[in-house]
């Protein structure tokens, strides 16, 4: 029988592993820290797309055509079914879906705080296809190459999914920035609104995020919050400009030695006020939720006393069944 | 196909699309806020069916009398609707919403099976499509009524009170509409007293062995063009951005 190794010998290994490009499996050997933090980050994900259903959700009964309202449902199951998936993905580093579910509801777990912004006009749906969604891919097929198996597969399937909310969300915006006046007001509203909230997604600034080193080191996250962000507004700050929108940033500048759009300041002290639960809509979006759970409760009773039920039938019949 | 066939099939057609509008309306409206996740994904995904069932039927519409399939569902008024009353009503709590849902899928699986044999082509062919999709929706409500019609006393109890409200409703699902008699002559649309029966024959047993009673007498409205109040308040919803530019294309 081999020797015990040490947690030494094991965390040099399991390092070595994630520099040779290897995947950790759920019943891979890892440090509790990097389980920690997995869980930390998966189910944030989590919430952030069960929570993220609501904004769009709102407008469903207002989309103004078949084919919008069709999309926008569909849209929306999908940010469901990833907060399905990702739960899973939790769930195999050993959390209960309950038990993270409880937390979003005490308000005790982060999620993105893009979706404490409300909603005000129906092109705010595609403005959050194209910038929010936008934002989000760039996060995500960063963490496609996450060194855990199954959040990085996620990522794979929920990227897929999201190009087709992002690219929704451009082809509604595009169409409005170039429709009647009324659309072209709607489009650059939802635009003044959304543009500064989108670029905070990323993170506060690499100086004061304070995750970021570990998570590097183990492969869970690849790139700064600060590298992420520049590399969406090099992309983003054109498509907007040739769609005809206007950038609520004066100091908006493209800088020839670097080949980067620069931007003004970040607002960070409203990032802070929003993300410590002061947002315009952070209350209402946990009250949506624990009503929903609330009102949900005597179904999910009526569930388990039916399935309870069910087994002892179908017991009994089992035994009627070898007399 | 002469006039009053024409006309006669098409107030059919747009009657059976308005259902399914106000059904996958009432639905989406659960989406991110249903009792458990995995039926925010099943009820949006039943939605977007139904979506799709009145998108084909709407378009049928569009063959026989050009009228564009989202002017009839953003620009008529709620007395131009022909929708059922049944599915106006609000989603009200998860024992209306599936007791509901049962009731219509069982009428719709009845229908569907007719139509899949109906003379006129196009409805055929539709109706052949969606009973695949329908085949799923049945299943999962008839799951979810013997669930809470068996499960505690106070889900049986909120089916009752459901079912009490829905029964006298159920009938206007079957209510004639002018031409009816030509188009069971010519064998377009089934008659609708069978339907009713056929329909019975199977929710009646169903909510029974679910724990539920009380559906003998049931007068109800029996006119499509008798609405509630509750339509008006869901177009003001459905219709507020479109109707603020009718300019626009969407």
């Amino acid at each position: 029988m081999p020797p015990e190794l040490t947690h030494d010998e094991r965390l040099t290994a399991f390092e070595a592993r994630i520099a040779r490009g290897e995947k950790i499996e759920p019943g891979d050997w890892m440090p509790d820290d990097y389980r920690r933090q997995l869980i930390r980050m998966i189910s944030q994900h989590a919430h952030s797309e069960i929570v993220g259903m609501l904004p769009e959700g709102a407008w469903i009964e207002h989309a103004p055509s078949l084919r919008r309202k069709l999309i926008l449902i569909a849209k929306v199951q999908d940010e469901a079914g990833h907060g399905q998936y990702l739960y899973h993905a939790a769930e195999s580093l050993g959390a209960e879906r309950q038990d993270l579910i409880d937390a979003l509801l005490a308000g005790k777990a982060k999620y993105s705080n893009i979706f404490n912004y409300p909603t005000l006009n129906w092109a705010d749906v595609g403005m959050i296809g194209w910038l929010v969604d936008g934002a989000a891919i760039k996060n995500q097929t960063m963490l496609t190459g996450a060194s855990y198996g199954p959040y990085s597969r996620a990522m794979v399937r929920i990227c897929a999914e999201e190009t087709f909310h992002y690219k929704q969300g451009k082809e509604m915006i595009t169409l409005y920035a170039q429709g009647t006046p009324h659309q072209r007001r709607m489009a650059q509203d939802a635009l003044d609104r959304w543009w500064w909230p989108s670029l905070m997604m990323f993170g506060p600034p690499d100086a004061d995020s304070t995750n970021s080193t570990t998570l590097m080191r183990w492969g869970i996250k690849l790139k700064s919050n600060d590298a992420l962000r520049q590399e969406f507004i090099d992309e983003i700050v054109p498509e907007l400009h040739a769609a005809g929108l206007c950038i609520p940033d004066p100091d908006l500048r493209y800088d020839e030695n670097s080949g980067h759009w620069l931007t003004g300041p970040i607002d960070w002290d409203e990032f802070w006020r929003v993300i410590k639960g002061n947002g315009p809509m952070n209350r209402e979006r946990l009250r949506a939720r624990r009503t929903a759970h609330d009102d949900g409760l005597w179904v999910r009773e009526a569930m388990a006393a039916y399935a309870s039920r069910s087994s002892v039938i179908g017991k009994r019949s089992t035994v009627s069944g070898q007399r | 196909m002469n006039d009053d066939l024409r006309a006669a099939l098409a107030a059919r057609l747009l009657a059976t699309a308005d259902d399914e509008l106000m059904l996958a309306h009432r639905n989406a409206e659960w989406t991110g806020h249903a009792p458990i996740l995995e039926e925010d994904i099943a009820l949006a995904n039943i939605a977007q069916d139904e979506l799709g069932h009145a998108s084909i039927w709407y378009g049928l519409v569009e063959e026989l009398t050009g009228q564009d399939p989202d002017r009839l569902v953003f620009f008529r008024d709620a007395g131009e609707y022909r929708s059922a009353q049944m599915v106006e009503q609000p989603r009200g709590d998860w024992a209306f919403t599936m007791l509901r849902q049962y009731l219509f899928d069982a009428y719709e699986m009845a229908l569907l099976a007719r139509l899949a044999g109906s003379a006129y082509q196009p409805v055929a062919d539709a109706a052949a499509r969606m009973r695949n999709e329908e085949l799923y929706h049945y299943r999962h409500s008839s799951a979810w009524l013997r669930r809470l019609g068996l499960g505690t006393a106070e889900s049986n109890r909120r089916m009752q009170a459901a079912l009490d409200v829905l029964w006298p409703l159920a009938g206007q699902l079957f209510s004639p509409q002018p031409g009816d008699a030509l188009l069971n002559v010519e064998g377009y649309w089934p008659d609708l007293n069978e339907l009713r029966q056929a329909w019975s024959g199977v929710v009646i047993p169903a909510l029974e062995e679910a724990g539920l009673g009380e559906t003998a007498s049931a007068a109800g409205p029996d006119d499509r063009r008798v609405h509630s109040a509750h339509l008006d308040t869901l177009l003001a919803d459905m219709q507020m951005v479109a109707r603020a530019d009718e300019e626009a294309v969407w």
